[in-house]
């Protein structure tokens, strides 16, 4: 048994952190493109890095950690599936954003392409479109008229998954940035003439929050790696991993709103932009649908007569 | 790198370890915590011993294996699994034993550890007082010098010691240098419980089983081979017995996933409402999400990354897991809940785990203090 990422996977990780970090918001779609991270999930041999899921896991938390107010991750997903398709091309370079429809036309980020998990796994061009008013600001979200056609994959359950589990990755790095900036904040932050953060209360929110989403990382991780080596039970690991990651993040929303008080009740601090980006990844993750997928694995369903 | 599959090598240790417990852990002992149980768990601890499986992860001149930390984590898992019984030794071989090894003398380790291994001495801790137990360092017991004999005089008294009244030694912390800060003039000392001037009293824990004892010194004489650590260093050396208790050794994962799959079992063989099921569902998810998080701690500590104060977590997490299971078996089991049966001794034994081994609001404290760098109250 070994769990520690490979000197690479730590690498890619530092370069997107850094890139992140240092270039503004509105060029960051174009910076990570030219670092190659939209054909980072392509094989090799169709000119992509051939990342693997586990892989991606550390990446998509700093996309998480940095929410940027791009598709990043659902673009990556995309483009691993367009082998042999004339898309390929403009989606892996980043010419192309690409978007995974929700439910009833729902498209986040207003993507030029969009993938649909129906019958069959479909990228396609939405026809029209109106504007929907978005709780997440960085995450607009259209309502489009989809086409028939586009299959891309006819594994949808598969493709699910790994959707899945790019957002709950991203939930991880949303948590530990509000859990960033609530340690930052109480401990500048005074009264009766102590930092907040001196006090018992706000403490033990800041060790219940570390404690959810150090418990749920190594589990996303370990979805990585089970989606990658095709375990048997791949399926319940990364059901296990969106549901840790889900409640870690909004959990630790909730506690980070509360130790920044009022501070954390505005939209003139940045701590809302990751509190609604958890949200809205958040309910992309169908948390019933997760138990009942473990309780199927663990021949629970319907115990009761 | 991660492959999260047993390696050859591991594969082979766990199919050895698993033969061998399938066909020897004893079942139907009755509590370690009694008088009469105490002495069946004795003799299984000493046919462990006996089969090389006491203590798998010590060198081999001490009754070991010299198993890896993969290979510990293994047999614990498979130690469960056989439905083995909770380790009464545990408090010398998981608290003392990594803590002689690190600070003991040579002399020490060779006069101490074959014995506790093979289950001859049985250690328990003297920590708490009765004036003191989160605040560990205000402890007032105290250990006089006494030069005429090249050793210490003992005196005060300590509680909560589990399983005090059926063990044979006690490793514990007394004042040395009441002139010195809290900190500062402790020593940590090791001493049999059948020396002059011990007397250990038993009494009943939440459960009624005589699991606590405490245990009264009155000048008790104690030679100068039996401080652990330096004299007057006794917190530095204390606080790695504390990382072990709150750490992943103590608490592997391997109980809380045999405890998780024996709760599926309960929910598939009495039925599950909804309700019931979710949380049979979640705390099963919680064991295997304590077992991720201590192979990833663990590949961590193999890197050279030393977990110190996030061995909180695990005991934070571990914990209130553990009181999650048994709370959910006890809700399956309807009126038998209130019977005495494995699940309500475990739901009363769980309670305990968020109180020893320094309580969860100090577990949290020290987690927002050291972990994450929040000032000191």
């Amino acid at each position: 048994m070994r769990f520690s990422l490979t000197e690479d996977q730590v690498a890619l990780r530092d370069a997107v952190r850094d890139l992140l970090a240092q270039t503004p918001a509105e060029s960051v779609w174009d910076a990570l493109a030219r670092l190659g991270i939209f054909a980072s999930a392509v094989p090799r041999a169709d000119g992509g890095l051939g990342l693997s899921d586990v892989d991606l896991v550390p990446l998509l938390m700093e996309i998480g950690y940095a929410a940027p107010p791009h598709p990043v991750a659902e673009t990556i997903l995309a483009a691993s599936l367009l082998a042999g398709d004339p898309r390929l091309g403009e989606v892996m370079s980043g010419e192309r954003r690409v978007a995974v429809a929700g439910p009833d036309g729902l498209v986040p980020y207003g993507g030029d392409l969009v993938l649909v998990l129906d019958e069959a796994v479909r990228l396609v061009t939405p026809l029209s479109s109106t504007v929907e008013r978005s709780v997440d600001p960085g995450r607009a979200i259209l309502r489009a008229r989809l086409p028939g056609g586009g299959v891309v994959s006819d594994d949808v359950p598969g493709t699910r998954r790994r959707a899945d589990l790019a957002s709950a990755a991203q939930l991880v790095g949303l948590g530990r940035r509000m859990l960033e900036l609530t340690i930052a904040y109480v401990q500048t932050r005074q009264q009766f003439g102590v930092p907040v953060g001196s006090f018992q209360a706000v403490k033990h929110h800041c060790a219940n929050a570390l404690l959810e989403l150090e418990f749920a990382a190594p589990a996303v991780l370990a979805a990585g790696w089970s989606l990658a080596s095709r375990t048997a039970d791949a399926a319940r690991a990364v059901s296990m991993a969106a549901l840790l990651a889900r409640e870690a993040a909004t959990r630790t929303a909730r506690l980070a709103i509360q130790c920044h008080g009022a501070m954390g009740y505005t939209v003139e601090y940045e701590l809302h932009r990751f509190a609604k980006r958890a949200w809205a990844l958040s309910a992309t993750i169908d948390i019933d649908e997760h138990l009942d997928r473990i309780a199927e694995s663990l021949s629970l369903e319907g115990a009761r007569p | 790198m991660i492959d999260l599959r047993d390696t050859e090598r591991e594969a082979a240790f766990r199919e050895q370890a698993r033969t061998w417990l399938r066909a020897n852990v004893p079942s139907g002992l009755s509590s370690g915590d009694t008088r009469e149980g105490f002495a069946e768990h004795l003799a299984w601890e000493r046919l462990l011993h006996a089969s090389g499986w006491a203590v798998v992860s010590w060198p081999r001149e001490y009754g070991g294996r010299a198993a890896s930390l993969w290979e510990w984590l293994i047999f614990e898992e498979e130690y469960y699994a056989a439905g083995g019984p909770h380790r009464v030794t545990q408090n010398g071989i998981f608290l003392l034993a990594p803590t002689l090894f690190e600070f003991g003398t040579k002399e020490q380790q060779d006069r101490i550890l074959p014995r506790m291994a093979a289950a001859e001495d049985v250690w328990c801790q003297g920590w708490s007082e009765p004036g003191v137990g989160s605040d560990l360092a205000a402890i007032t017991s105290r250990a006089v010098r006494d030069e005429g004999g090249a050793g210490w005089r003992l005196t005060g008294q300590k509680t909560w010691t589990t399983r005090g009244a059926f063990c044979t030694h006690l490793f514990g912390l007394f004042r040395t240098d009441p002139a010195a800060s809290r900190h500062g003039g402790l020593t940590y000392f090791l001493v049999p419980l059948h020396a002059e001037g011990v007397t250990v009293r038993g009494f009943g824990r939440l459960d009624g089983d005589e699991g606590f004892a405490e245990v009264f010194f009155d000048e008790v004489f104690v030679p100068d081979t039996d401080v652990l650590g330096g004299v007057h260093e006794g917190w530095r050396v204390a606080m790695a017995t504390t990382g072990s208790e709150r750490g992943p050794i103590l608490r592997a994962p391997g109980r809380f996933l045999a405890a998780a799959d024996r709760l599926v079992a309960l929910a598939r063989e009495r039925g599950a409402s909804p309700r019931l099921r979710e949380r049979v569902v979640r705390a099963w998810v919680g064991a295997q999400a304590y077992r991720l998080f201590t192979l990833h701690q663990v590949s961590g500590v193999l890197d050279d990354a030393a977990p110190g104060a996030r061995s909180s977590l695990n005991k934070l997490y571990w914990s209130e897991l553990d009181i999650a299971l048994h709370e959910t078996a006890q809700e399956l089991l309807g009126a038998d809940a209130a019977l005495e049966q494995p699940w309500s001794k475990g739901f009363q034994f769980s309670l305990g785990g968020p109180i020893y081994a320094g309580t969860n609001e100090i577990q949290r404290t020290i987690v927002a203090e050291r972990v994450l760098g929040l000032p000191r109250s």
